[in-house]
């Protein structure tokens, strides 16, 4: 029983239908998405799941898996929030940004907070060099940017996390 | 013919050409260019970047085309700023390839110590160490000393098993992919993959059961490093302790061309023994491939295991009923004096298994006396393939556009892989491939066209073809007709008469002895009706059971379909190599007097009144005749065991008693014999069929690096016979006989049929001692339709009691969609005793408490 | 600047939306494209505006359309919406505001070769500009814009969005077209390049989200009115993406052969705190640094002049560097990045970025001594020439000119650690 098949048969379709008929295998990067969306990682038999869709084994479905970061082989907390301390933002004071951003979550870097609801990364580039300090919040609810941030700024929007209000902006772009 | 291009390697000038990459190139003219992910049988991907040279290419005038010279009349020649890859650049007309440079020697030298930075050096404790390319390449350009700090290197996991058969050393890996490549490339199984990235990209597998492929073995051999190793070999001995003996692998009929490694070791008592087997390069044959199987399964020369593989060591008499050690004097000559007294009541019952000159020998004995030869075989057509079989020069590397392949009734993949994969090439060459099949096999992936027919209907499926192209015979049976209007078999029988070269396979699944004859002969009909013989590339293949049954045929073995009638009535009974009381009881009524002559004390020998042990073929010479009539020898790859004796010498000498003219000594003698009285062999001798000439590309030499571990041939390519149809002889058609029972008249009450497919890895006598294998061979299996199982109550897994040709046994039930209803597959080797189609009964067994 | 060619939005508040964009000349030039102009002309046109692509490359574009291989069908488009350079957002900033001009750029792109699909491969991050492009993309289709039989001209196309999953590699034009086809993102050798040999093995045009968005205007208004921008062999505008060490960092459309200084002082409102200026990388992590003297400051930024400052035009991500800024942990930074985002398929990447990393990280801790830095010098000459692609070539860039340009700085601390070795 193909449990994702299933469950999301109109959604795979719709991705199978973006790719040309004999290359299915260009699916398997939405697809993975759609399988972290359901448990918050990739799970094995996600990937067996997958490679039964596209044709293809679960060894060429898990690399891409390891090959790419955003996509994660084991669980962690429900929100990922990952601070980009990359050149250009560090030189906006990310780094401290990040530092006390832990401290104030009493955690370490890669780290889950007790309750299981946030993992504080950090990241590469994102794009925002701008409007740094910034991160990005990664969940099964997709991924949302948040720029120009303070460490009382990011707090506020944990607590709102850990309530359970949705974060991810309404209109659906930054 | 591709267009020639002359370049200048190293002051050399080579011809090679046109597309020719400069790494090759330089090898044909003997310069080695150091690689470790570039390999002649994969295509370039300039990952590991050690093949840098110098490339100059000639100047050409812009406005007029032509090439600018230099003041004393030579093409000038412009380097570019940056050293190249040779593994990815294709040679161009003028080019000036440096490679014997300071420029170059310091390039490769930066790239060899980036490689090592995070590599272990642990070459003392490695199984690579001794024939490992990195290791060379590193006395060639490696630093002396090393600047990267040791605590800062990359530290990852030893000791990965990737399955039961390989395991892998994640610190010794380099990343140059190229298990990688060969997996997706090569074999077409994808199972094993890189993960992560950058430096810390490591190799993994995600299949189920690990490295889950037949062909995974290859990959050790050209792993530049030591980081693939087999379970079998790994911590085994040093390469450079080690013997090589040619060799011929004796699992199937593809015939590969093997090395036996051999050690004297203190750990086997002083004994010369096999360590591992690696692929001998022959590229009409196995290039330099080869399946697991006949990597790992060779332990069943070693005895020593349990049950029946135990090897014999001495002749046994019976005496009061038990059987009694006694000298090879007194066993020859009570079995001489059986033999006389039957004289044509002796009835010679040889396996496929055997060399030519054991063949040829029993037969000459036998006949000399007046008695009859059968073959131990569930497979005909041997005749046919003398007659329309492939013609002289055939091979699979030369078959691309314009050639047709016809696969009915076999399962490559299962029953002779490396075929498997040189015709899976010959379709990516752009051959065109016909899969004929009662249910999907993975080689329809390469197909062009399917055609699907009942079990049952093989050789009517072929004969519909040739009637789609033009009624040959009239008034076919209905279901022939039937099928000859299906528009896909039309296209395929077309496409097969259109094609320039046609060469066809046929193979034993759902088959017995007659079905197989019936379809060998549909196939003949269909290659001559097609003018497909009597030419290289072209002609009848069979995919028999064992190594050598048309080497059997050849000498003039035949099977019979009264055989248990045979073996009752016979007054001396001669088994060798065979155990057909060990495949169906209701065989182990034999006549009077019963001879056996074997390796391990099988059920049959353990009936017999006198056991002949005899030499593994690791333990003597002798020639086999593969399945695309290539004879090859083998060699003795360790010394023969105290004691033994070769078939055709044990043969020889009871013929010798009896006063017959037979050869006991020597193998070579026998086969000059075999060239002097079978006329198809006529001509050949030892020294020819060890003649060799070089093959491309070139490897086993010097520098592993470039084409891996796999043996140099320098003991023989054999020689491939020419069938009659090439020799000019007429090959009129002739109409099999339709099985006088349809599929429904055979089928049990219950309406099911078994039908006999052939596994890969089985659990045979020459499978099972290794015991390696067994976590890759399944329990005793039937395999049935969902809808039947459904109908019969059989949950999937559930255990059945299978009553075959009057025998029960108990087997797992695996249910499968791809299994037409009504019929139930059951493996051959596997425990169950099914020799051809027959009814089979099922119902689900007693559950037994543990 | 008098007028946005670009960042139009910033004039026109609402051009992301359907209506505003086609009252402000939007899909005309698609239109007139599929109506009235062979495939041919387009490229042309393209070609005599002296386009040059705005990834980083700096290729002519017209001349890459017309390298595709009109023997191989079908033909692709995709879109390099990959951003992922250190210091580069700007294509961002279009996709999000000004969707609909770059969407007709790559349509434009597609008919020109032909293409009757386009991808367009964003990195992993740009989730909500793929479903806000995705939102585009339809109203597109509801609109007639998109389809089958354009116009009744029977070309049809679709446009599709794909996103990556953070791997900055997939920047790299064959990388992008291995992942798009659901592998390792991992550069292809070249050649054969795309045009011949790409997305599926078929003639395919990849170019950058802000290279597609010249396109529009430029069919348009012609060749010539855009050639009115920029310099002779750097025609038209370009938006430099400024961040680091600056008052106003930000995206600043400026035409091609605007200073340096112009872009820091003018735009971005001056170093931080009255700090002096030390360095530029004018094309983000993949830079060389330059020394910040008024030479360079008066060069302007086009892609013939930065060159002759030791450094590269790129996709013009300028990052700015004061003097507070200490070198040594600057290339550990950069090294940082590059070492995570190594494909790992090539040996002196793979294993270079990882040494360089030891390395770098050594000498910032002030753990090394001058020996490691000379070490670090070497490593990263022994990379260069030798890589697969480009990332490797440009992970050498910033330690190299930094060592070069910088020693004071790496003496500095590579004389800390002598101290302390000293001490008793």
């Amino acid at each position: 029983m193909n449990h994702l098949a299933e469950k999301y048969s109109e959604e795979i379709q719709a991705i199978l239908a973006k790719y040309p008929a004999d290359q299915k295998r260009s699916a398997v990067m939405p697809l993975l998405y759609l399988a972290q969306r359901e448990s918050g990682y990739v799970t094995k038999t996600a990937m067996n799941e997958i490679a039964e869709l596209l044709g293809i084994t679960a060894t060429e479905v898990a690399s891409i898996v390891g090959f790419y970061s955003l996509y994660y082989d084991k669980p962690a907390g429900k929100y990922r929030i990952q601070v980009c301390t990359d050149l250009p933002c560090a030189l906006r004071g990310a780094e401290e940004f990040l530092e006390k951003l832990c401290e104030n979550l009493g955690i370490r870097v890669g780290e889950t907070t007790p309750d299981g609801m946030v993992t504080v990364e950090h990241v590469m580039c994102l794009a925002a060099c701008d409007k740094a300090p910034m991160f990005q919040v990664q969940s099964g609810e997709g991924l949302s940017y948040h720029e120009n941030q303070t460490v009382e700024s990011a707090m506020a929007l944990i607590q709102s996390l850990k309530k359970g209000a949705s974060h991810s902006n309404k209109d659906g772009h930054p | 013919m591709a267009k020639q291009v002359t370049l200048t390697i190293d002051g050399k000038q080579v011809t090679v050409p046109e597309g020719t990459l400069i790494v090759d190139a330089a090898k044909k003219a003997g310069i080695d260019v150091p690689v470790f992910c570039y390999h002649p049988k994969m295509e370039p991907v300039g990952m590991c970047r050690m093949c840098l040279v110098e490339i100059g290419r000639p100047v050409i005038d812009r406005a007029t085309g032509q090439v600018v010279k230099e003041a004393d009349g030579s093409p000038k020649v412009q380097f570019g700023p940056k050293l190249e890859t040779a593994c990815t650049t294709p040679v161009s007309e003028g080019m000036v390839v440096v490679g014997a440079s300071e420029k170059v020697k310091a390039g490769r030298e930066d790239i060899l110590e980036f490689l090592l930075t995070s590599h272990p050096l642990d070459c003392p404790i490695c199984d690579k160490g001794g024939e490992c390319p990195l290791q060379d390449l590193t006395m060639g350009f490696g630093p002396g000393e090393s600047r990267f700090i040791f605590d800062e290197k990359m530290r990852m996991d030893k000791h990965v098993p990737l399955g039961e058969l390989i395991y892998l050393d994640r610190e010794r890996c380099i990343q140059c992919g190229r298990c990688v490549r060969f997996q997706s490339e090569i074999a077409d199984d994808p199972v094993i993959g890189f993960y992560q990235r950058g430096r810390s990209l490591e190799i993994v597998t995600f299949s189920e059961p690990g490295f889950d492929s037949y062909f995974s073995g290859n990959t050790t051999d050209i792993c530049p490093v030591g980081a693939l190793t087999t379970a079998d070999f790994r911590f085994g001995a040093r390469p450079w302790e080690l013997n090589n003996a040619a060799s011929i692998c004796s699992q199937c009929p593809v015939g590969c061309n093997i090395t036996f490694n051999t050690r004297r070791e203190a750990r086997s008592g002083g004994r010369m023994v096999i360590k591992r087997v690696m692929p001998r390069q022959n590229e009409a044959v196995n290039e330099i491939w080869i399946c697991d199987k006949g990597r790992f399964a060779y332990h069943f020369t070693e005895g020593g295991g349990s049950g029946n593989s135990e090897r014999l060591t001495q002749p046994l008499v019976r005496k009061n009923g038990e059987l009694a050690p006694v000298s090879w004097d007194e066993a020859l000559q009570v079995v001489a004096e059986r033999f006389r007294q039957a004289g044509s009541g002796l009835l010679t019952l040889a396996g496929g298994r055997l060399s030519n000159e054991d063949l040829f020998n029993l037969r000459q004995l036998t006949q000399g006396l007046g008695g009859q030869t059968a073959l131990y075989t569930q497979m005909a057509g041997g005749d046919l393939v003398a007659q329309v079989g492939v013609g002289q020069g055939t091979n699979f590397a030369d078959m691309g556009a314009g050639s047709a392949i016809l696969v009915v009734a076999s399962d490559l993949h299962e029953e002779a892989p490396i075929w498997y994969l040189r015709i899976k090439q010959a379709v990516e060459r752009g051959a065109m491939l016909i899969v004929a099949g009662a249910r999907p096999t993975r080689l329809e992936k390469y197909a062009a066209h399917v055609v699907r027919y009942p079990y049952g209907s093989e050789a009517a499926a072929i004969l519909a073809m040739l009637n789609s192209l033009s009624a040959k015979r009239p008034n076919l049976p209905e279901p022939v007709q039937a099928l000859a209007r299906s528009p896909e078999l039309q296209a395929a029988a077309k496409a097969f008469a259109g094609a320039q070269n046609g060469l066809v396979l046929y193979g034993s699944e759902g088959l017995g002895l007659e079905g197989s004859q019936a379809l060998a002969q549909a196939c003949a009909n269909l290659l001559i009706s097609t003018n497909h013989i009597g030419r290289a590339n072209n002609g009848l293949i069979a995919v028999w059971q064992r190594a050598n049954e048309q080497g059997a045929w050849d000498m003039g073995f035949r099977p019979r379909t009264d055989l248990a009638e045979a073996m009752k009535s016979a007054r001396v009974l001669y088994v060798v190599a065979a155990d057909p009381a060990g495949d169906d009881p209701s065989m182990a009524e034999a006549g009077e007097f019963l001879v056996v002559q074997e390796l391990f004390l099988t059920d049959t020998a353990k009936l017999a009144d006198v056991v002949l042990p005899v030499e593994a073929y690791t333990e003597r010479e002798g020639s086999f005749t593969s399945g695309e009539r290539r004879v090859q020898r083998f060699y003795p790859a360790v010394p023969e065991p105290a004691g033994l004796k070769a078939d055709f010498a044990v043969t020889g000498q009871i013929g010798q008693l009896l006063g017959l003219d037979l050869e006991a000594r020597f193998a070579s003698k026998v086969m000059l014999r075999i060239a002097s009285q079978i006329a198809d062999y006529a001509g050949l001798d030892y020294v020819r069929l060890a003649e060799v000439v070089e093959q491309w590309p070139i490897v086993g030499r010097g520098d592993v690096y470039y084409g891996g571990t796999s043996y140099e041939n320098s003991q023989g390519l054999g020689v491939q016979l020419a069938p009659a149809a090439q020799r000019g002889a007429a090959v009129p058609l002739a109409w099999p006989e339709f099985a006088s029972q349809s599929h429904s008249q055979q089928a049990s009450a219950e309406g099911l049929l078994a039908a006999p497919i052939n596994r890969l890895l089985d659990r045979g006598q020459t499978v099972w001692p290794s015991t390696l294998l067994h976590s890759r061979i399944p329990q005793p299996y039937v395999a049935l339709n969902p809808a039947d199982a459904a109908v019969l109550r059989i949950p999937s897994g559930a255990m059945l009691q299978v009553t075959l040709n009057g025998t029960a046994r108990l087997a797992a039930a695996h249910l499968d969609e791809n299994v037409p209803q009504g019929v139930v597959l059951v493996p051959r080797s596997m425990g169950l005793p099914i020799f051809g189609p027959a009814p089979v009964e099922i119902r689900r067994a007693e559950v037994v408490s543990a | 600047m008098s007028e946005y060619l670009l960042l139009r939005h910033r004039q026109i508040p609402d051009i992301g939306n359907l209506t505003v964009y086609r009252q402000n000349e939007g899909f005309q030039a698609f239109h007139k494209a599929v109506t009235s102009m062979k495939p041919e002309e387009v490229t042309e046109v393209v070609k005599a505006s002296g386009l040059r692509g705005r990834g980083g490359a700096g290729f002519p574009t017209g001349l890459k359309w017309s390298f595709i291989d009109k023997n191989k069908w079908p033909h692709y488009v995709v879109a390099n919406a990959d951003e992922s350079e250190p210091g580069t957002f700007k294509d961002r900033e279009i996709m999000e505001n000004n969707p609909f001009q770059f969407l007709e750029g790559v349509m434009l792109c597609a008919y020109a070769i032909q293409a009757n699909v386009a991808y367009i491969y964003l990195r992993g991050e740009f989730w909500q500009i793929a479903a806000h492009l995705d939102r585009k993309i339809a109203e597109l289709h509801s609109a007639g814009l998109l389809g089958d039989n354009l116009f009744g001209t029977g070309y049809s196309l679709r446009l599709y969005t794909h996103l990556g999953a953070g791997a900055y590699i997939c920047g790299e034009e064959t990388a992008m077209l291995e992942s798009l086809e659901g592998k390792l993102g991992q550069p292809r050798l070249r050649p054969p390049f795309p045009p011949s040999f790409g997305l599926y093995g078929m003639p395919t045009v990849v170019n950058n989200v802000e290279t597609l968005t010249n396109v529009p205007l430029i069919i348009e208004k012609g060749a010539a009115w855009y050639r009115g921008y920029g310099t002779e062999k750097s025609a038209g505008v370009k938006i430099f993406s400024l961040s680091g060490c600056v008052n106003k960092p930000g995206n600043y459309e400026l035409p091609l052969g605007t200073t340096f200084r112009e872009l820091i002082y003018e735009h971005g409102g001056g170093i931080p705190g009255g700090r002096q200026i030390k360095a530029i990388m004018p094309a983000g992590a993949s830079s060389s640094l330059i020394v910040a003297n008024e030479q360079a400051l008066d060069t302007p930024m086009d892609y013939e002049s930065v060159p002759a400052v030791g450094a590269q035009l790129g996709s013009a991500s300028v990052i700015i560097i004061d003097e507070s800024v200490d070198i040594p942990w600057l290339i550990n930074k950069t090294i940082h990045f590059f070492k995570h985002e190594s494909c790992g398929k090539c040996t002196p990447c793979r294993e270079g970025s990882y040494w360089m990393m030891h390395l770098t990280e050594r000498i910032d801790k002030g753990k090394a001594t001058w020996k490691d830095v000379e070490l670090l010098k070497d490593v990263a000459t022994q990379i260069r020439g030798k890589c697969l692609c480009a990332l490797g070539e440009f992970s050498i860039e910033a330690v190299l000119s930094g060592i070069d340009r910088f020693r004071q700085d790496f003496e500095a601390r590579v004389g800390a650690r002598e101290m302390i070795e000293t001490q008793p």
